[in-house]
């Protein structure tokens, strides 16, 4: 996956933030983005390039949890040890994982480097615990035998995400917020699965926007050309209700476009053509019902 | 010239003194562990609390760290300072009880028995080590690496280094002797100096975990 750290690379990156003394942390940070983790030949290269000495660089390499110095594996499982996963039981996933992989307490990375195992603390979903983030995608209610099941589901090739580029994908099948009708059109696929269909007007112009149903996949087909940056209006296709939401988007401020998602929860979609930003917000429902597992892309 | 109260005294020193030589100046004792003449201020250990500012409004700080300040009430053995000086003690004595130095600095505080939970570590994270290699020997071998209850102190990835100039200056300076004596493993030693000689406790197995309480240790002296 990697390929071989080139000087030039290490060289270029520290030329990059010559005269910023607080820019080591950047220029690790880079390495390992490219590099998967921190050789030793590139921090000898960074100390050298930046004048340290190579322990005040591993210093700062060892002390921030988000720099590791080892080769990560294929896919990274992380298990979350928070408090509320650890009351529902996360303490039993997290050994039931170890002994299978063959593993210490404290994770690292199967013989085989396949899995990298890593123990966190509190990933933010706490309600849906204990939580099980494979390559990026959270599982919820994980038990012990489903989480040797998740991670073997992974173990080769079609599930494998490239851990620097983790995505979720997966579809996800949505109502219009006011009629409950499903927004879902099977007759039109987009990226291979039934599209969400919506009535859009923008300026004068009205017409339909069809989404991918990807969570992750930001493919649209429209019925006429919108033009970047304008924010467009979402209409319900069945009860021509007005979609947009309260929400503004966090990334540009256009207003959100909150639907509900079939089988609990909601997606809000920016309405800005061209911003991609958009939140998942899933609730369990009653029988413990679980997120939908991402499917290979 | 700053001016200032020692324990009610009024005294006076240069500008940019911390509080422990103002104190020092005046032959004023405040007991230190991680407090090396030579060496950069670190306010590690906590033991040398001093009381600032006037009743009711005072703080405790620690006195190698802190600079003196134009008429700064200081206080250095209050009834408050006493009591949280004994407690560093014993915390101190929870972790490393094995240490010569701490057990004089509990002795001299009539601190003997600690209530915690018994430990013993190698280590008491002082730096003094790696304050000595950086600044003393220019040798920049060791430092800290980790966070947390993971810190601990040692060279890049535990082995040899290149920096070490096997001085030796690590081990003289460790009031715990932190730096485990690794004549058993010559690989990762930093000084290793006695790896070559024979040191006396060698053919001991049973001390293969030893520390090397010497002080100076023999070989790195000759090393
Ligand atoms: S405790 Fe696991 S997500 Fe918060
Ligand atoms: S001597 Fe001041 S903190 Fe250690």
């Amino acid at each position: 996956m990697a390929t071989l750290l080139s000087k030039d690379f290490v060289r270029s990156t520290v030329e990059k933030y010559r005269g910023r003394r607080g820019a080591l942390i950047s220029i690790l940070d880079e390495i390992q983005t490219r590099e998967g983790y921190l050789p030793e030949t590139a921090l000898r290269q960074v100390a050298d390039l930046t004048g340290r000495t190579l322990i005040d660089v591993f210093g700062v390499a060892t002390f921030y949890k988000a720099f590791r110095l080892t080769p990560r594996g294929m896919h990274l499982v992380s298990v979350c040890l928070g408090t509320a996963c650890h009351v529902r039981g996360a303490g039993g996933v997290a050994a039931a994982l170890q002994d299978h992989l063959d593993l210490p307490a404290d994770g690292g990375t199967s013989q085989d480097g396949a899995f990298t195992l890593e123990p966190v603390r509190c990933v933010g979903a706490c309600a849906l615990g204990p939580i099980l983030v494979i390559d990026g995608d959270y599982m919820a209610n994980v038990s012990a035998t489903r989480a040797v099941a998740l991670i073997e589901g992974r173990r080769d090739g079609e599930g494998a995400v490239c851990p620097t580029e983790d995505e979720r994908v997966f579809p996800v099948e949505v109502n219009c917020p006011r009629c409950n009708h499903s927004l879902m059109d099977p007759d039109y696929l987009v990226d291979g699965y039934p599209s969400v269909r919506f009535t859009v007007s923008f300026g004068q112009e009205h017409g339909w926007l069809r989404l991918s149903s990807l969570y992750g996949s930001y493919a649209i087909e429209t019925g006429g050309e919108v033009p970047a940056d304008t924010i467009v209006h979402f209409f319900c296709p069945h009860c021509h209700g007005d979609l947009m939401g309260a929400w503004n988007c966090t990334e540009c401020g256009a207003p959100m476009v909150p639907v509900l998602v079939q089988g609990g929860g909601m997606v809000q979609i920016c309405s800005r053509r061209g911003c991609h930003s958009h939140l998942l917000d899933l609730e369990v429902d009653p029988e413990g019902q679980t997120p939908p597992p991402p499917l290979p892309r | 010239m700053i001016d200032l109260r020692l324990n009610g005294l009024p005294v006076q020193v240069e500008e940019g003194s911390t509080l422990l030589e103002a104190a020092g100046m005046y032959g004023i004792p405040i007991p230190t562990l991680c407090h090396m003449d030579g060496l950069s201020p670190y306010g590690a250990c906590r033991l040398c609390v001093v009381e600032v500012g006037a009743d009711g409004r005072s703080e405790l700080v620690s006195a190698c760290t802190y600079p003196a300040q134009d008429g700064l009430l200081v206080r250095t053995a209050s009834r408050r300072v006493l009591r949280a000086r004994r407690m560093v003690l014993e915390l101190l004595l929870a972790s490393c009880p094995q240490s010569k130095a701490i057990q004089d600095l509990a002795a001299a505080h009539d601190v003997r028995r600690q209530r915690f939970h018994q430990e013993h570590e190698d280590c008491i994270l002082c730096g003094l080590c790696v304050r000595m290699c950086a600044e003393q020997m220019t040798g920049h071998a060791i430092g800290f690496q980790g966070r947390g209850e993971h810190r601990s102190i040692g060279t890049p990835y535990d082995a040899r280094s290149a920096e070490c100039k096997l001085c030796g200056g690590c081990i003289y300076v460790c009031p715990a002797c932190s730096l485990r004596c690794t004549y058993t493993d010559p690989e990762r030693a930093v000084c290793g100096g006695c790896a070559n000689l024979a040191p006396p406790c060698l053919d001991k197995s049973q001390f293969h975990d030893m520390m090397c309480t010497m002080d100076p240790c023999v070989a790195c002296e000759i090393g």
